[in-house]
Formats: C-alpha cells, sequence, structure tokens
C-alpha cells in the first residue's frame, strides 16, 4: 500500500493546484485513496500557495507539521516558510533559483533554477513541472516518470501544444 | 473531487433542477460544478450566477414551493445577505426538497468574518449538516433533499474551507431523473401568511424540529461502540476527521468513545441524554461551540466555552492532536507546529487595472478617505488606496455617511469610494440612490473588469445570458440619478488622472460623480489579452523606489546591491503603465521581438 504525505508550495499563479491534481490522479490511477487541500481565493492572487497531498489510509486533509514525507517547493523562499511540515529525514525538492548556495536551502534533497530553465524551453508557465521533474530525480516520490507522463497525456490529449511542453518541462526538471 | 465538484454532483444525482448561487470563496466551484454535471449528464436545469445572495435564495425556494428540488449555495458572509429569506421561509417551509449551501471559511482564508453558519441554522430553526470531508458532502446532499421534503422545512448544509477545497477519490452514482414538473399549489394562508397565521407556523415548526432530533439517518454515528471509555470525545465537521486521524496515530481508540455528529443542529434529544452518562465529553467543532451549547450539563463538557479548545481560528489537526492526548490524559510530548509564516501578502497581479486606478485616485486626490469593498481590489490597501472595507456595498454608503458626517460638523473633505462591477451590481444601487437622494458628494469609481475576478471569473449581470441581455452599468448609475458619468481605461494613466480630476471637481460642486474604470481582468482566460512588449529599467534608475511603493506591482523588484529597479521577466505582463510612474522616466519598453 502505497502512504506518502507531501507539502507542495509556492506562490499564487505558478500552477501549484495542476501538480497537485496530476500527483492526486497519478495516486489514484495506481489504486490508492487520495485527500488533497488546496488554496483559493485572495490568497492566490500573488500570496503564498500551500497544497498538502495525503496518499493512502488517512482522513485528515491536512497534513500535521512533522509528519510530511517530502515537500516540493516551487520558490526558493517556500523552503523555509514550510520546512516545518517536514518528518525528519523528509525529502525537500525546490526551485532554488538562480542563487543555489544560500543558506535557506541547506538540507535540499534535490534543487533547480527551473526559472531559468523554464525561460530557456521559452514556457515561463512550465515552473511547476520541472520542479515536479526534479522531485521525480530524487526517488522519493511514490510514483514513477512512466505514471506521472501517463496522466499528463490522459489529461492533455486535447491540446498537443500544451502536452508537448508539460512532457518536456518535466522530462528537463527530472534531467533528462 | 474536490468537495464543491462532490456536493454538486450529490444534488444532480438526486433530481435538483433549480439551482442558484453569488460567487464567494469557499462555494464559488459549488454552481460552477454543478452545471458542468448538468452538461456531462445531459439534464434538464436551471443554473444562475444571481445578482446577489438573497436572489438567489429567492430564485431557487420558488422553485421549491413549485414542488421541485432546488439549491442554492453561498459562502456564510453570502448567508448574511439572503438572512431575510431564510427566517422566514423556516417558518413557510418547503414542497420539493430544498437546501441552502453555506460554507463557512474558518481561518479566516479568504473572508471577513470567521462566523460560524450553523448559528444562522439555529436562529432561523433548520436543520443543520456538517460533512466532514467531500465523499460525505455528497452523501449529505442527497440526506438534505430527503430531510427537506420528509419534514418539510428547508435544510442547511454546511461544509468549511477544508472540505470545499479538499479533493477526494469519489465514484459517481447514476443521475436520478424524479420527472417532476413545477406545480405551485395555492395557499395564501401559508405563502403569504399574515402575523397571526405566523404564530401558527412557529409553533408547528418546534413540533418539526422535535422530531428532527429524532430522525435516524442524521444521528450521531459512535465509530467505536466497543470502547468502555467513560470519556467521550464530540466531534462534527473536517474537526470529526482530523480527529479519527489523530486518534489513529495516538492509539487513542481505547482511551476515549468517539462520536461524529452529522447534524449540529438540533443535536438528537436522545444523544444529549446519553453523553449525560459520560463522565467527561469534549467537544471539537467549528467555529462556534454549537454542540457543546446543546449539551446541558456545562459540568462534564469541555469545548469552546469552557476555554478547553480555542474560539477563534481554525481548529488545526495538530491543534486537536494536543487537545486529545491532554483530554486522553496521555503525557504532552512536544509537538511539532508550523512556523509561523508571514509570508507573502497577496498583491494585485502584474498589469492589474485596478493598481493604475489606485494610482491615479492617488495622484487626482490626494487627500481623500478612499473607502472601499470586497473584491481583488481591496488589495488596493497595499498601495495605500483603500481606508476602510466593511462589506459588500458598503464603500457607497460609508462615502455618503463621511460626507454627511465631515458636513454637519464642519467642512466637507475629498472622498473617493471604489467598488468592482459585479459588487456594484450585487449591494451598490440602494447607496448610490441613497446617496443621490440626500445629496451626498464624492466620486465613485466603479472598477469594471467585466468578470467576478477573486472567485474564479464569474460573469457578471453586464454580460447578460444566453436567454437574457446584459445590464449596462452606465444606464444604472444614471438610472438612480447621478448626474455626472464617464467611462475610461485606467492603463492610460494620464487620461484617467485626469477624468478622476474633473470628477472631483464636479463632486466638490454638485454630488456624486461617477467614474467607470473599464479595462479587462488579466486572469480572466475568456478574454483575449494582446501580447505587449515587458518593460525594462534604464540606467537612469535613481533607486528612488517610488515605483515600488506607490506603485506596488510585484514585477518591479529593487535590488539592494545596485541599489535600482529592475522587471521580473517571469511576470511583468507589459501593460507599460509603470512607464508612466516612474518620476525620472528611467523605464521603457522592450522591442516588439519578445
Amino acid at each position: 500500500m502505497i502512504s506518502q504525505q507531501l507539502i507542495i508550495s509556492g506562490v499564487g499563479g505558478q500552477g501549484i493546484l495542476f501538480i497537485t491534481r496530476l500527483l492526486a490522479e497519478t495516486a489514484i490511477a495506481l489504486g490508492a485513496q487520495v485527500l488533497t487541500s488546496e488554496t483559493h481565493g485572495m490568497a492566490q492572487r500573488g500570496g503564498i500557495v500551500i497544497s498538502h497531498l495525503k496518499i493512502g489510509d488517512f482522513s485528515s486533509p491536512l497534513v500535521r507539521p512533522g509528519h510530511a514525507d517530502g515537500l516540493i517547493a516551487l520558490k526558493p523562499g517556500n523552503v523555509e516558510l514550510h520546512r516545518s511540515f517536514l518528518k525528519p529525514g523528509g525529502f525537500i525538492a525546490a526551485n532554488s533559483g538562480a542563487v543555489a548556495a544560500a543558506p535557506e536551502l541547506a538540507g535540499l534533497s534535490a534543487g533547480i533554477d527551473a526559472d531559468a530553465i523554464s525561460l530557456q524551453l521559452g514556457n515561463p508557465q512550465s515552473v511547476n513541472l520541472i520542479v515536479l521533474g526534479c522531485a521525480l530525480s530524487t526517488g522519493r516520490l511514490f510514483c514513477s516518470r512512466e505514471d506521472l507522463e501517463g496522466v499528463i497525456r490522459r489529461k492533455l490529449q486535447h491540446k498537443p501544444p500544451l502536452l508537448e511542453g508539460a512532457l518536456a518541462a518535466l522530462a528537463a526538471g527530472a534531467g533528462s | 473531487m474536490q468537495g464543491n465538484e462532490a456536493m454538486a454532483r450529490g444534488l444532480v444525482e438526486h433530481g435538483c433542477v433549480v439551482a442558484a448561487s453569488y460567487p464567494g470563496t469557499p462555494a464559488s466551484e459549488i454552481l460552477t460544478s454543478i452545471d458542468a454535471w448538468r452538461k456531462a449528464e445531459g439534464v434538464s436545469m436551471h443554473v444562475e450566477w444571481a445578482v446577489n445572495e438573497k436572489v438567489a435564495f429567492e430564485i431557487a425556494y420558488a422553485a421549491s414551493q413549485a414542488g421541485l428540488r432546488a439549491v442554492t449555495a453561498m459562502k456564510q458572509v453570502g448567508l448574511n445577505v439572503a438572512s431575510d429569506p431564510l427566517m422566514s421561509a423556516a417558518y413557510l417551509g418547503t414542497v420539493g426538497g430544498f437546501v441552502v449551501i453555506s460554507a463557512d471559511d474558518p481561518g479566516p482564508h479568504s473572508s471577513q468574518t470567521e462566523q460560524d453558519s450553523r448559528l444562522m441554522a439555529v436562529q432561523a430553526k433548520v436543520p443543520v449538516l456538517d460533512p466532514s470531508s467531500p465523499a460525505e458532502a455528497r452523501e449529505m446532499a442527497g440526506l438534505a433533499f430527503h430531510m427537506s421534503e420528509e419534514f418539510q422545512v428547508p435544510v442547511m448544509l454546511r461544509p468549511t474551507t477544508r472540505v470545499c477545497h479538499a479533493c477526494q477519490d469519489i465514484v459517481p452514482e447514476p443521475v436520478q431523473d424524479l420527472g417532476r414538473k413545477a406545480d405551485f399549489r395555492k395557499d395564501p394562508k401559508r405563502w403569504a401568511a399574515t402575523p397571526k397565521f405566523r404564530y401558527d407556523l412557529h409553533l408547528k415548526l418546534n413540533e418539526t424540529l422535535a422530531r428532527i432530533a429524532a430522525y435516524p439517518p442524521s444521528a450521531p454515528r459512535c465509530h467505536n461502540p466497543e470502547s468502555l471509555s467513560r470519556r467521550a470525545v464530540v466531534a462534527s465537521g473536517v474537526s470529526a476527521a482530523h480527529a479519527r486521524e489523530v486518534m489513529n496515530a495516538a492509539g487513542l481508540w481505547d482511551s476515549c468513545t468517539f462520536y461524529q455528529v452529522l447534524q449540529p443542529y438540533p443535536l438528537h434529544s436522545a444523544f444529549v441524554e446519553k453523553m449525560h452518562g459520560y463522565d467527561e465529553v469534549l467537544v471539537l467543532e467549528e467555529t462556534t461551540g454549537v454542540i457543546e451549547m446543546q449539551l446541558r450539563d456545562y459540568r462534564k463538557v469541555q469545548g469552546k466555552l469552557s476555554g478547553a479548545v480555542p474560539e477563534a481560528g481554525e481548529l488545526l489537526p495538530e491543534t486537536i492532536e494536543q487537545i486529545l492526548t491532554r483530554f486522553a490524559g496521555r503525557p504532552q510530548s512536544e509537538l511539532a507546529q508550523a512556523a509561523p509564516a508571514p509570508g507573502k501578502r497577496p498583491t494585485l497581479c502584474p498589469g492589474c487595472p485596478h493598481r493604475s486606478s489606485f494610482y491615479a485616485i492617488k495622484k487626482a486626490v490626494p487627500k481623500g478617505i478612499y473607502t472601499s469593498d470586497i473584491g481583488c481590489y481591496t488589495l488596493g490597501i497595499n498601495l495605500g488606496g483603500v481606508d476602510t472595507v466593511l462589506c459588500m456595498g458598503a464603500s457607497i454608503g460609508q462615502a455618503a455617511g463621511f460626507y454627511q458626517a465631515y458636513r454637519v460638523t464642519g467642512e466637507p473633505c475629498d472622498i473617493v469610494a471604489t467598488i468592482g462591477d459585479s459588487t456594484f451590481f450585487h449591494a451598490g444601487i440602494p447607496p448610490l440612490i441613497d446617496a443621490v437622494v440626500q445629496g451626498a458628494r464624492f466620486v465613485l469609481v466603479i472598477l469594471d473588469n467585466t468578470t467576478t475576478a477573486m472567485t474564479g471569473n464569474q460573469p457578471t449581470p453586464s454580460q447578460g445570458t444566453p436567454s437574457g441581455k446584459g445590464v449596462d452599468i452606465a444606464s444604472v448609475v444614471t438610472g438612480c440619478g447621478v448626474e455626472f458619468c464617464r467611462s475610461a481605461d485606467p492603463l492610460n494613466l494620464p487620461a484617467f488622472t485626469a477624468l478622476v480630476k474633473e470628477a472631483l471637481a464636479f463632486s466638490r460642486e454638485s454630488g456624486v460623480a461617477v467614474v467607470i474604470a473599464k479595462s479587462p481582468c488579466l486572469v480572466d482566460k475568456s478574454v483575449r489579452q494582446p501580447r505587449r512588449p515587458q518593460a525594462v529599467v534604464d540606467a537612469t534608475c535613481t533607486g528612488c523606489r517610488h515605483c515600488t511603493s506607490q506603485f506596488e506591482c510585484p514585477a518591479l523588484v529593487f535590488d539592494p546591491a545596485s541599489g535600482k529597479v529592475s522587471v521580473d521577466v517571469m511576470i511583468c505582463s507589459g501593460c507599460g503603465v509603470c512607464l508612466e510612474v516612474c518620476p525620472v522616466r528611467a523605464i521603457g519598453q522592450k522591442g516588439e521581438n519578445l
């Protein structure tokens, strides 16, 4: 039985909800139960956005501090902000931005300058999938890259240009 | 499925025919989802975004009077607006199942208050159901229809943010077509009851409530009936979901008997009696102690009133963990708490036309009182363009109130009210009429981005619907008797600033002057946005930071190292307004090759 609690954090407009649902649908495709909790409303306007994702036998939609298996941060500053959700030994995959050696980023399992890569890809909206790819590269996510790609293909099957961009971003983040 | 989608699914599965709502976080996706399920299932329904919650309530209630199943959905402060018909509808009752969804927002995450809609249900004397998960919210939608028809009363379904915006794996069930036709049976003694008959209706309602307090399907559920503990934990809503998980993790199932309350009001009378048999009872609920108040033996009961549970804010699982372990007599370990997160404050989006409107207002009316309203533009507070926010429509009522207060005690002052287009339709028209009639003098800027932006770009009345025509804001304004009403695009900053100055001059002499700031919302995907060249800051930037403090665009970033401002190319929308904002004109636009 898969059991994993994840925190996904960033700011409004980065596509946190998209990757949260992508991961949730991937978990369902793998036969697991899923609960997520999302941020909507005024907080989305450039403010901090956080998603809780719980895969397995849970009843509460929220992750308790000290209980997350992993933290996926789409903004460098959010690692410090939401690190307290991690359990000891939990992994962090983050957009480390241009300053990869900043002190608040100590202890990253995987960091990637997703802003720069997204601009190289000509797709500034793809930071979310690049960091998700980076999370895959830790080898500690509940699913494989193939699992995720399958769900992305299904979700975007009627939007070929978006699908291509999404798969390219995931691949860039995963390091291939 | 999101909680809101799941509730919508439950309603459509159980033959809902009419649905009306006004958007508000966390309830906004309910109506959109009802419409999506309607389309997907090809069922015949009337689904509408009403002009406000009171109207939405009345539209749906009439369908119930005509024998159809109907729902109205809103956020908790929306229920304040709809409270007038709610109180009365409880007395008159229903024919077709009638569900009132009022979504609460403990925290609050995106609301003015943390009010508990269940208290409104107590006040109105209607039963209320409290789902703990999206799956349960879907089931309760069906239960609510059945209860409403069996007892002939409106039934409130009260989810909270953590149910509305949680997602869960749910398998949909088939949609029932009840095949009913609208059939309003005239009965003026009931439907238009005079005060004498209302007394009888009140007596009848009290009897109905007593029967609902013994209704088996909505009775509290014991999750560990084998427990012999003399301690009971009573929880409802998402607090019950948190508590169950904490009980699992901490191994507390032998230490307390756990009850989940599905219907917090009226609390089942047999359950109230049963609680007298325990030595201690802990109540976990959001946001007010509604269940706790109905447990009459306060000496045994711990909860919000007793001080055992916080009376404000969201009841988070880590808080519940602390309370439960203490209640179970377990040693208190050092529990991890979330770091206090000051984080990033929300801001208007880069390129948002509201930012330009507020900048112009401050330029044109530097010493004014700025009353504002509920919407994205409340964030004009970051620019110093918002002094007051009370409730929907209050910007206009307060502007008139400030005018009268200053006039009657001395010199009138300059006042600028800002209100969004959707909020203007919702609650801005009666205070505008009042202002005109009472001779109030102020400038009203209607921020018209032709959408209800903050809640996810729902339509406003100005666009009309496929079956009805749009209502023009300027015509409404002039129809209210306003003699100065002009429209301009705030992204053209110099011209817009000049117009606000002109409006100010008019208002000082003659009365209310209205400026309609017309420019589309940038996140509204239904509007095609032109691609515009991004801003660039050149070497002449003096680092005065006028743009970052007074214009407050998140795409303009001060770099302490260079002492200059630069443009965040990840988010600059290319609106070009900052070119006019920079005092030394150090901002230009990139070539068209972008």
